[in-house]
């Protein structure tokens, strides 16, 4: 660059009006913003957010207590007790998540051989009390059923990359 | 006439200064506005990794490694799991390969987005910051599609990556490869010419050739002083020896540099990208090998052998062949190592983290020394330092 061209460079503050054009223009560009609790982004079936357990589509719960989740969560954030039922089946008496432990790493889907514990599509369970985010059974499983429908949908839709 | 004596005055920068990049305290002792010396505090963000770490089985480790430079966690997660592999002689299927170089490019660019965007929010230009962050949202949307999580991703597994690249989302990688190229030209428009960002940032910082070897530097900041050394080519891991691209090279090794060198990384990165999906071979997405890869679901459910299996890998793990390996790689940050020590059982018996960022914060003495108090910020900001990985 000449001495003279940068000088005029230099004095009529070109870079700067040039990036001032830009951002000009982009004014007038179609805005990317969600105007969030209305509109919401793109979720993928593999998403991995609030916990849920299952169950079968006659009202029986999935989980076998078998403890696999347990023992592969890496947060140590699950505890289940375990029994067995007078038919000779196993269920769980207790089934415990600490939400504020859990690092949603998705192994105790991945880990589970009855599909019984999923990590589900919800993200907004954000409550008042740090108490509210100890998940017991009870709260797992009328997840499972409020959010079934969409829960084997996505099962489905990811099943052959499984 | 009197005698004044004048005193140094010590000043913190940090913990809480939105400048420092995450929780650093800096003591800065200075000399009037100048910087006399500078002494980094670290620690605040440790959380003991490398010791949890040997109390977890390999696959129970893998997210630990998210969380060390959560901007690009797939890079750090490609560390450990080719230490691993390295000590149970594994070989990876190709299309694996190829899944994982495609993403820890899009971690790099992740993280080199947020480093240059921050920064230059640091030395005073906001909006860089608001344009170049849609990308990284399209770019975290890539990481959710892939694996289920925009950040911890958890998805290189030892052996290859937890789950098959969905139908339609390398389609849409590469359409956004296209786009992408038109918004680092419009972050350039911004920044590169401009004299206020210029006046922040040519000649601050200086590190020479010489310095930057002394003080250990790699990566980009190594590469800011003159160095062509990358990883990626030097000692190519995964699928990196079939990619052809450039290592950009800096000349004065100042932050106007290490700026530069970024920008040129981030396009070098959209063509391996490229080259990855075009490239990428149908096939296997993690070894065929029930000693580190769980059946597939439909399997493990008929077949009680692969039920087995699953139980094994899931409740035990992998176990790995007593050995030592150092094995590094190129992340967005330079070069991030894990040193892992076996002792032939299901968890590692050590497992030492080299993080970039670590190395190059000692060096803010030398970088900061004679610079006006307002230059700590476009220095730390220049080189891209994350508490997450210093602090562990």
């Amino acid at each position: 660059m000449s001495f003279i061209e940068r000088t005029i460079r230099t004095v009529l503050l070109v870079e700067l009006m040039q990036g001032m054009w830009l951002t000009f223009r982009y004014m007038f560009r179609p805005k990317v913003t969600l105007n969030y609790p209305y509109e919401k982004g793109y979720l993928s079936p593999r998403f991995r957010a609030e916990h849920a357990l299952r169950r079968y589509e006659g009202g029986e719960e999935r989980c076998i207590s078998c403890k696999l989740c347990e023992a592969i969560c890496p947060a140590q954030a699950i505890t289940i007790e375990g029994m067995a039922r007078e038919d000779g089946s196993r269920r769980t008496l207790r089934y415990d998540i600490d939400m504020t432990k859990c690092i949603y790493c998705g192994y105790c889907e991945e880990a589970c051989p009855v599909d019984a514990i999923v990590e589900g599509p919800n993200f907004e369970f954000a409550t008042e009390s740090r108490e509210e985010l100890m998940y017991d059974k009870m709260k797992l499983l009328d997840n499972g059923s409020r959010w079934e429908v969409e829960l084997a949908l996505r099962l489905n839709q990811d099943k052959k990359y499984r | 006439m009197s005698h004044n004596q004048i005193k140094n005055m010590t000043l913190n920068f940090g913990p809480q200064h939105p400048a420092a990049h995450g929780v650093l305290r800096m003591v800065l002792e200075m000399d009037g506005e100048i910087i006399d010396r500078v002494d980094p505090h670290i620690g605040l963000l440790h959380r003991g990794t490398e010791k949890l770490i040997e109390h977890k089985t390999y696959m129970q480790a893998v997210p630990y490694f998210d969380r060390l430079d959560y901007v690009a966690p797939q890079n750090q997660e490609h560390a450990f799991v080719l230490a691993a592999e390295k000590l149970m002689q594994i070989e990876v299927p190709e299309r694996a390969q190829y899944i994982r170089v495609l993403y820890a490019e899009i971690g790099r660019i992740l993280s080199h987005i947020l480093n240059i965007t921050s920064y230059a929010m640091d030395v005073g230009a906001m909006t860089p910051m608001l344009w170049a962050f849609e990308h990284r949202e399209h770019l975290m949307e890539f990481c959710e599609r892939v694996c289920g999580a925009r950040m911890h991703m958890n998805y290189y597994r030892v052996g290859g990556v937890s789950r098959d690249m969905p139908d339609g989302l390398a389609d849409d990688i590469w359409e956004w490869t296209e786009k992408y190229p038109q918004m680092l030209d419009d972050m350039e428009t911004l920044l590169t010419e401009n004299r206020i960002f210029k006046q922040r940032t040519v000649d601050i910082g200086i590190v020479t050739p010489e310095q930057a070897l002394d003080w250990g530097f790699t990566g980009p900041n190594l590469r800011a002083s003159g160095f062509a050394w990358d990883l990626r080519k030097s000692q190519p891991y995964d699928a990196y020896a079939k990619m052809d691209f450039d290592i950009p090279v800096g000349k004065y090794g100042d932050c106007y540099d290490r700026y530069l060198l970024r920008m040129y990384e981030m396009r070098e990165s959209l063509k391996i990208m490229r080259q990855a999906l075009k490239e990428m071979p149908d096939g296997l997405h993690a070894a065929d090998d029930r000693r580190v890869t769980p059946p597939p679901r439909e399997e493990m459910k008929t077949s009680m052998e692969a039920l087995i299996h699953h139980f094994k890998l899931f409740t035990e793990g992998i176990r790995v062949p007593a050995g030592e390996t150092y094995t590094a790689v190129e992340a967005p940050k330079g070069e991030f190592a894990v040193y892992l020590v076996s002792d032939g059982s299901n968890r590692p018996n050590r497992c030492k983290i080299r993080a970039p960022g670590y190395v190059h914060l000692q060096a803010m003495e030398l970088m900061c020394k004679g610079h006006m108090l307002a230059d700590v910020g476009a220095v730390i900001g220049s080189i891209d330092v994350v508490f997450g990985e210093i602090d562990r």
